[in-house]
């Protein structure tokens, strides 16, 4: 079979008598390729990002949030109560068999001090779940345990950035930290690890971020601090009464999920006049994460056939001039024996070589997609550091993330795309009468 | 192997080819152009002949036919056993490869080849890889053509002259049944055309069939034999003595203008 290797030979050579010409054609080949293998990437980097948020909360737990119901339904005198009851959570930790465990949760805007250091921050009242649940881990110590909620001991972990903060060098564990609202001590146990933010719990609520979390047992703030909290906010005195912010259960297994859901739903239909609670469970937005991302890499890919299909047409423009062009050569090569298949032949090596030098390029460059991403924001960063911190998260986080198949994909694409486009001209150029051939000027 | 039915095969056993009552046609909207009206003529093995003839006679549609670059409307072309009538155009690009030498006019070399890549251009069609004894013959006859220094040249850095004869070189790597050339030297000056003439000469001595086409007399006085059509007909075939031959070389010898 050495006359394909010589067509290809010939192909390389007629090529390289146009150099521009056939860069300028891989070029478009190239971006296409690139930019398949790019989009999908960061579409991917994207998707993967909200996938993980999502999965960091759990795909078998349940989430019941209070949320401040809308102001008309709130008395215009005092304070209403609203949102989730300790009774409630004992009437879902204790009737529904398919919970495995259950957490309550209070949340409150404190100040945190130690010595003449003072850090704003979420106090989380909590029981000794609440470490599991949210996979956090320890640095220093232990985390609140069973002993300290039944003692409503007036003990505390640390997330890692207020031991920071409110320590600098020393050790934590063992000193006392002050909540000046409360004129209160808290005993440092433990000290956590770094941890991301997971995914906003729908609606209203943002984004968890464990940066600048202190936990105490619940049993602690309820006894402590109670369910009544005055804020200043903005000038004006605040007030709420909320016993609970958040109920996150865990089911037996995932494939119980939704029906618990439901039974939770319920239970809990009281609440569904005053609009102060939401029901969230992650499955259902990983479903839904999902089905966006599809649909999301499907559109960036249609983006990036179309450049494909752009190049392509580039290929078979140039092709169609070049066979008018070699019309002679195509005259002589008949006359000296070639048949129409060896001029097809001939032609379509010459858009393969074209195409397929654009595809392995364009993988290649394609494959630099991390590192160039990085580099390009981190250069974003030194020139323009104010416009990067006004973008959305998404643009200052995203880790493009290749998708595999992209590059056999890409590869073959650009392959079909040289025989697609090539084969028109190829027919042409084949079907010339010799003899009208050689006549050509 | 295609035989007709009708005829049985000629013996054609010592001619190059033979053509019995051979015709074309071309069928233009307006009108049917009849380049060749029935033209009967043998080539013997080593022969050299001229064709001749005012311009449109079909002198070119006649070596076209010889060429197996077309097919004749009616009538037979024998090559060999076979008869070019009857075949496919794989079947006539296959002879073309293998059988027949092809010189032209305007020397048709390929531009981005070397001297000696297009010398090996008809064997690449062959179908087989070029063995070593093959590479070595390229090399060979483009030593026999006078240009065994310029083997990697390009067309563009040779005069019209080298040019040709790398074409004809070409014309001899497949061993072909014979040289057909449609005016060879019409672009060459007088001194490039003697030089063409003796290596056709020098071919024919070696034994190798040559048909020309020509309109300058010189040219066809130089041939064994001469063929002149005439309205796609065959005007007249004669033969051109020994004498008429040295004569017509000496004189082209002594008239070749002086070198500066
Ligand atoms: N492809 C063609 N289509 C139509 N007519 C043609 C074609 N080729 C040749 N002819 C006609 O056939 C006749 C013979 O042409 P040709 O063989 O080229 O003559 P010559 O070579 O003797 O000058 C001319 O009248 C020419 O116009
Ligand atoms: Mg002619």
């Amino acid at each position: 079979m050495n006359i394909w290797l010589g067509t290809i030979q010939l192909g390389v050579k007629s090529l390289w008598l146009h150099p521009m010409r056939s860069i300028l054609t891989v070029l478009g080949i190239f971006i296409g390729v690139a930019s398949v293998i790019w989009l999908l990437a960061i579409s991917k980097g994207i998707g993967d990002e909200a996938q993980r948020q999502i999965e960091s909360l759990g795909a078998d737990t349940i989430m019941i949030r209070t949320i401040k119901p809308p102001s008309e339904k709130m008395s215009a005198q005092g304070l209403t109560p609203y949102g989730l009851t300790r009774e409630e959570f004992d009437l879902l930790s204790t009737s529904i068999p398919t919970v495995k465990s259950s957490l309550p949760i209070r949340e409150l805007r404190r100040q945190f001090q130690f010595k003449d250091r003072k850090l704003d921050g979420r106090l989380v009242g909590c029981t000794p779940e609440y470490f599991e649940v949210n996979r956090l881990e320890m640095q220093d110590g232990h985390f609140i345990t069973d002993a300290d909620c039944f003692r409503r001991e007036t003990h505390c972990v640390l997330s890692a950035k207020v031991a920071e903060r409110l320590f600098l060098h020393e050790d934590p564990i063992g000193q006392r930290i002050y909540m000046p609202e409360n004129q209160d001590f808290y005993m440092v146990v433990g000290v956590l690890k770094p941890k991301g933010a997971t995914a906003a719990v729908g609606g209203s609520m943002a984004a968890q971020d464990f940066t600048n979390d202190v936990y105490i047992p619940i049993q602690t703030l309820h006894q402590r601090i109670g369910d009544m909290v005055m804020s200043v906010r903005s000038g004006s005195r605040e007030g709420e009464v909320i016993e609970l912010n958040q109920i996150t259960l865990r089911v037996n297994e995932v494939a119980d999920v939704k029906r618990t859901a439901e039974l939770v739903e319920s239970a809990l239909s009281s609440h569904s006049k005053m609009e102060d609670i939401a029901v969230v469970v992650p499955l259902e937005l990983l479903e839904q994460a999902r089905t966006t991302r599809a649909m999301f890499m499907v559109f960036m890919g249609m983006i990036a056939a179309i450049s494909l299909l752009v190049g392509g047409i580039g290929i078979m423009n140039i092709m169609l001039a070049t066979v008018t062009e070699r019309t002679r050569e195509i005259g002589i090569r008949r006359a000296l024996g070639a048949k129409r298949k060896d001029i097809i032949r001939q032609f379509l090596i010459e858009t393969s070589v074209l195409s397929l030098a654009g595809g392995i390029t364009g993988i290649l460059f394609g494959l630099l997609c991390g590192p160039a991403v990085r580099g390009a924001r981190w250069l974003a960063m030194e020139w323009f550091p104010e416009q990067m911190a006004g973008l959305p998260d998404v643009v200052r986080t995203v880790e493009p993330s290749i998708v595999p198949e992209s590059i056999p994909g890409a590869f073959l694409i650009s392959l079909i795309v040289g025989v697609v486009f090539g084969i028109y001209p190829a027919m042409r150029a084949a079907k010339m009468n010799p003899i009208e051939a050689l006549r050509h000027e | 192997m295609t035989q007709s039915t009708i005829n049985p095969p000629f013996v054609t056993k010592g001619y190059a080819c033979r053509v019995v009552d051979m015709k074309k046609e071309y069928v233009l909207k307006s009108e049917t152009v009849r380049a060749l009206r029935g033209v009967t003529f043998d080539v013997p093995e080593g022969d050299y002949v001229a064709i001749m003839g005012p311009s449109g006679s079909g002198k070119s549609t006649l070596l076209n036919m010889l060429g197996c670059l077309d097919k004749p409307t009616s009538g037979s072309l024998w090559l060999g056993d076979d008869d070019v009538a009857q075949m496919n155009d794989d079947q006539l690009a296959d002879i073309r490869s293998k059988r027949i030498g092809f010189v032209f006019q305007a020397y048709n070399l390929i531009q981005q080849l070397t001297v000696v890549e297009n010398i090996q251009v008809p064997l690449f069609y062959q179908g087989r890889s070029l063995s070593k004894e093959q590479h070595a013959k390229t090399i060979e006859l483009a030593k026999l053509v006078g240009l065994g220094q310029r083997l990697d040249h390009r067309p563009t850095q040779l005069s019209g002259g080298q040019q040709q004869r790398v074409a004809i070189a070409r014309s001899l790597v497949n061993n072909p049944y014979f040289i057909l050339a449609d005016e060879p030297t019409g672009n060459l000056d007088s001194r490039t055309t003697e030089e063409i003439l003796q290596l056709f000469e020098k071919l024919n001595d070696e034994g190798r069939t040559i048909i020309l086409v020509t309109h300058e007399d010189e040219v066809s006085k130089r041939a064994k034999r001469v063929v002149r059509l005439k309205d796609g007909r065959l005007q007249w075939d004669r033969t051109n003595s020994q004498e008429v031959r040295e004569a017509a070389a000496k004189y082209a010898i002594e008239n070749m203008p002086v070198e500066e």
